[in-house]
C-alpha cells in the first residue's frame, strides 16, 4: 500500500497552476528580461512567413514562399546573394541576422482574416517568430497587422493594395512596400488620358469588400481629374463567378471605357466576360471601347490567358524590368526554380531583406528599434529605383509600373509588357490625403 | 424593353448550368434517395476533362531557337505541340482549337465511370443511413476530390478558350430593331444554351421512351414493387448515378470557355442548384429545370444597376428571397410530389 502525501485538491490546484503556466503565450514567459516579444537566441532567430497556402490564392502564397525561401538563403550566406549585392545599404554580409542564421516557419493566411491572424499568432507564441510578414489580400494584411501591433512583432505586409493598409488602419509596427490604390490611379490616368483621350466616360465594376472601394475611388478621382466622366459604379459580390448580368449593361449605357476594379478569380472572370461580350471589339460614342484593370498580376493574368492583350493596369514589379537589383532578382530566382517571380514574390524577398537590414543598422531585434531604423529610410538597389519608407505611415515611395497585356506573348510568362515607369513624385500624397484619413500610426510596442 | 430581353438572355446560360447540375441531383435525389453534396465537384471535374484535353493536345517538346533568348538570356526553348509531328500544323491547330467540344466525347465514359466508383465504392454505404451523414459524406468527398483537383492543376483558373469560330457577340437588339450594341451575346453563350436543351431534352427522352427509362421511373414511383417484379432495380439506379454524373460533367466541360475553370467552381454552383432543386421541388425533373432558368433569370434582373440602386444588395439575396417566397406559399416547390422527403 502506497503512502502518498498528494491529496485530490491539491493535484488539481498544482495541475491548473502548471497548465495556466504552459499556456501562457511564450512572448510573455520568455525572455522578459530582452524587454521585448520573443528575444533571440544567441544562434539563431526565427521569422514567419505567414502566407496563403490553401484557398484561391495558394499559387500566390506558394511564389511569395519561394521569394522567402530564397531570402532565407542569401541572407545566410547561400545561393549567389540575389539582391544583397545591388542593395545600396551595405549592412548584410550574408551571415544570418546580427550573426544569427535565419530560420524560418510557415503559415497558412487561407485568405481569411482570422485563419491569418490564428496562423500568425501560433507562429508568434508557439515558435517564437520576431517578425510576421505575408500575405495576398489587404484584409488579412490589415488583421494580422493589428494582431503583430498588440503582440510586439514587426509585420512586414506581403501584397496589400487597400489604401487603408497605410491608410486608416496603419499601425507603428507594420510596414508595407507594396504599393497602393492611390499610387495605381494617380500613374493610370495620364497614360490613360493619353492613350485614350480626356473626353471618356467610365462604367465602375468594383469588387463589393474594402480593396474595391479605394481602388474605385483612387481611380475615379485620378480619371476625373482629368476630364473623364464616371457614368456609373457598380458593387459586384466577392463571391460572383460569373459577371455577365453586370457586363452585358455596359455598352448600353454610355460609357465607352469599362474600369474593372478586381482582383484574383473576380478580375480573370469578369474579363473574360468582358472580351466574351464583344466590348474589345465596340465602338461607343463614336471611340474604341476599352478595359482597364487598375491592379495586374502577372499570376492572375495567366488565368484571363489572351483576354488581357492590349489592356491597361498597374504593376507593383516585373521580372523584365532591367535595372541591376531586377536582374539579380529574377537571375537568382529563375535559376533557383526555372520561372520568373511575380510582384508578390518580389516584394516579399525586399520586405525580408529590409527587415533584416534594419535590425542590422539598429544593432537590435527590438521592434522599436527596428521601426526607428526603417522610417525614412532611403535604400536603392531592390529594383524599384530610389525608394524611401516614409516614417509617417509606413508605406514605402517608388516609381510605380504602368504597364499592358501583350498581344502576342511568346510564352506563359510573358503577358505583360510595361509601358511606363511613373516617377515617384507623381504618385506621392499627403499622410494626411483625404483618402488615407482615419487612423493614426500610434507608437511602437516592443511587447513583453 | 432591351435592357429586359437582354437579361433573359443573360438568365438562359446561366440558368442552363444551374438546371442541368439540378437535372442530375435530381436524378440522383430520386432514385437512389441520396443528397448528392459531391455534385458539384462533378460539374467541376467535368470541366478539368477539358482542360486536361487540351493540356495533352498541347503537350510538347523543346526546341531550340538560337536567335532569341528567355528570361535568363539563354537561347529560347520553344514549344513544339507533338500534335505538329503526328498531323502537320494545321490539322493540329485545329485539334487544339477545337479541344472544347472534342472533350465532349471523352468526358461522357469518364464521367459515368466516376459516378459508377463513386456511387459502388462510397455512397451505396450510406443508403440506410440518414440524409445528414449522406451529407457529410458526399461534401467531404467533394473537398476531396477539390484539394486533388488543386494538387495537380493549382489554385490559378486555367484559361480553356472556345474554338476561333465561337468566339465574338451577336448582336440581338439590330435583328429585334433596336440600337447597335443594345442586345449583344458571345456566340458561345447561345451555344452552351442549346446544348443544355439537347442534353435536357435528352435525358426526359431517355426516361420517357425507352423501356430502361419506363423501368426507372416506375422504380422512382414505387422501388417496392418494382423489385417484386424481379427486376433489379439498384443495378439500373446505379447507372442512373453514372448518367446524372455525366450530365453534370458536360455541364462542366462545355462551361469552361465561358468562365475559366478553378477547383472550387463545383461549390460556386452547388449550393445555388441546390436551391433550384427545393425550389423546383425535390424529386421533380421538369421542376428542377424550370426553377433552374426562373431563378437564373432573376439573378441577372437582379444584378441590373437600376435595381440594384432601388434595393442594395437585392444581387446577392434575390434567389434565397424568391425561395423562402415560393416555399411559404407551395411548401413543396413549384412542382414537388406528396410524400417526397416528408416520411
Amino acid at each position: 500500500m502506497s503512502n502518498s502525501n498528494f491529496s485530490r485538491r491539491g493535484v488539481l490546484k498544482t495541475g491548473m497552476v502548471a497548465s495556466a503556466g504552459l499556456a501562457l503565450p511564450t512572448y510573455l514567459r520568455a525572455d522578459a528580461h530582452s524587454g521585448f516579444t520573443n528575444a533571440p537566441g544567441d544562434s539563431e532567430v526565427i521569422l514567419g512567413f505567414n502566407v496563403p497556402q490553401t484557398g484561391p490564392y495558394a499559387d500566390e502564397g506558394a511564389d511569395e514562399l519561394r521569394a522567402y525561401e530564397l531570402a532565407v538563403e542569401h541572407l545566410n550566406g547561400g545561393g549567389d546573394g540575389g539582391m544583397l549585392s545591388t542593395f545600396s545599404s551595405k549592412a548584410l554580409d550574408g551571415t544570418g541576422i546580427l550573426g544569427r542564421e535565419v530560420k524560418y516557419v510557415t503559415g497558412d493566411t487561407q485568405t481569411k482574416s482570422d485563419a491569418a491572424r490564428a496562423s500568425a499568432r501560433s507562429m508568434i507564441e508557439k515558435d517564437g517568430a520576431i517578425m510576421i510578414t505575408g500575405g495576398s489580400s489587404s484584409g488579412v494584411a490589415v488583421a494580422v497587422q493589428a494582431l503583430c501591433q498588440e503582440a510586439g512583432i514587426i509585420f512586414m505586409a506581403g501584397l496589400t493594395h487597400s489604401n487603408d493598409t497605410t491608410g486608416k488602419d496603419k499601425r507603428a509596427n507594420g510596414f508595407r512596400h507594396f504599393f497602393n490604390s492611390y499610387m495605381s490611379g494617380a500613374a493610370l490616368a495620364p497614360v490613360l488620358a493619353a492613350n485614350y483621350g480626356t473626353d471618356r466616360k467610365a462604367y465602375h465594376l468594383t469588387a463589393d469588400y474594402n480593396w474595391g472601394y479605394t481602388t474605385e475611388e483612387a481611380v475615379r478621382s485620378s480619371t476625373e481629374a482629368l476630364g473623364w466622366e464616371t457614368v456609373n459604379a457598380v458593387k459586384t459580390p466577392l463571391t460572383q463567378t460569373d459577371f455577365s448580368s453586370y457586363i452585358a449593361p455596359v455598352l448600353n449605357s454610355g460609357a465607352d471605357v469599362l474600369v474593372l476594379n478586381h482582383y484574383g478569380g473576380n478580375m480573370v472572370n469578369s474579363l473574360t466576360n468582358a472580351v466574351q461580350f464583344g466590348l474589345r471589339e465596340a465602338q461607343a460614342n463614336g471611340k474604341n471601347f476599352e478595359i482597364v484593370v487598375p491592379l495586374y498580376s502577372r499570376l492572375m493574368a495567366r488565368g484571363a490567358g489572351e483576354s488581357v492583350a492590349g489592356i491597361f493596369g498597374s504593376t507593383n514589379w516585373h521580372w523584365s524590368l532591367q535595372d541591376a537589383g531586377s536582374q539579380a532578382f529574377t537571375r537568382s530566382f529563375g535559376t533557383k526554380y526555372g520561372f520568373p517571380p511575380s510582384q508578390a514574390a518580389h516584394t516579399c524577398y525586399v520586405q525580408t531583406l529590409l527587415y533584416a537590414d534594419a535590425v542590422t543598422r539598429a544593432g537590435s531585434f527590438n521592434p522599436c528599434a527596428v521601426v526607428e531604423a526603417l522610417e525614412d529610410f532611403e535604400f536603392d538597389g531592390l529594383g524599384n529605383g530610389p525608394t524611401l519608407y516614409r516614417g509617417a505611415d509606413h508605406q514605402c515611395f517608388k516609381d510605380v509600373l504602368v504597364v499592358r497585356g501583350k498581344e502576342n506573348p511568346e510564352n506563359e510568362f510573358d503577358l505583360l509588357e510595361i509601358v511606363e515607369v511613373t516617377p515617384v513624385e507623381q504618385v506621392t500624397y499627403d499622410p494626411d490625403h483625404p483618402q488615407f484619413q482615419g487612423g493614426a500610426l500610434g507608437t511602437c510596442n516592443p511587447g513583453a | 424593353m432591351d435592357q429586359f430581353i437582354l437579361q433573359i438572355l443573360n438568365g438562359l446560360d446561366k440558368g442552363s448550368a444551374y438546371a442541368l447540375i439540378a437535372l442530375g441531383l435530381t436524378l440522383i435525389f430520386g432514385t437512389l434517395g441520396v443528397v448528392n453534396f459531391a455534385h458539384g465537384a462533378l460539374f467541376m471535374l467535368g470541366a478539368f476533362v477539358a482542360v486536361t484535353l487540351s493540356k495533352i493536345l498541347t503537350l510538347s517538346h523543346k526546341v531550340v531557337d538560337e536567335t532569341r533568348t528567355d528570361f535568363l538570356g539563354n537561347p529560347l526553348q520553344v514549344d513544339v505541340p507533338y500534335v505538329y509531328d503526328f498531323f502537320g500544323e494545321g490539322v493540329g491547330d485545329l485539334l487544339i482549337d477545337w479541344s472544347v467540344p472534342l472533350s465532349i466525347l471523352a468526358a461522357i465514359p469518364i464521367m459515368i465511370a466516376i459516378g459508377f466508383i463513386m456511387e459502388r465504392g462510397l455512397i451505396k454505404h450510406f443508403y440506410k443511413r440518414p440524409h445528414a451523414d449522406q451529407i457529410l459524406v458526399t461534401f467531404g468527398l467533394a473537398i476531396v476530390i477539390q484539394e486533388i483537383v488543386k494538387y495537380f492543376y493549382g489554385a490559378n483558373p486555367i484559361p480553356t478558350p472556345a474554338p476561333e469560330a465561337f468566339v465574338g457577340s451577336f448582336d440581338f437588339g439590330v435583328l429585334l430593331g433596336f440600337d447597335p450594341n443594345a442586345i449583344i451575346y458571345p456566340y458561345w453563350r447561345l451555344v452552351y444554351f442549346f446544348f443544355s436543351m439537347i442534353i435536357i431534352a435528352g435525358v426526359f427522352a431517355f426516361l420517357q421512351f425507352t423501356t430502361f427509362g419506363m423501368v426507372v421511373r416506375a422504380g422512382m414511383a414505387d422501388r417496392e414493387t418494382v423489385g417484386i417484379l424481379g427486376i433489379d432495380i439498384d443495378k439500373r439506379f446505379t447507372m442512373m448515378f453514372g448518367i446524372a454524373a455525366a450530365v453534370a460533367g458536360l455541364a462542366g466541360v462545355m462551361y469552361a470557355p465561358i468562365n475559366s475553370p478553378n477547383y472550387h467552381m463545383g461549390m460556386d454552383f452547388l449550393v445555388l442548384s441546390f436551391v433550384v432543386v427545393v425550389v423546383g421541388g425535390m424529386g421533380s425533373l421538369p421542376g428542377a429545370v424550370a426553377a433552374g432558368f426562373l431563378l437564373g433569370i432573376l439573378e441577372s434582373f437582379a444584378s441590373m444597376s437600376a435595381v440594384i440602386d432601388l434595393l442594395p444588395g437585392i444581387n446577392q439575396i434575390i434567389i434565397y428571397l424568391v425561395a423562402i417566397i415560393i416555399l411559404l406559399t407551395r411548401p413543396r416547390g413549384l412542382m414537388g410530389r406528396k410524400g417526397v422527403m416528408e416520411e
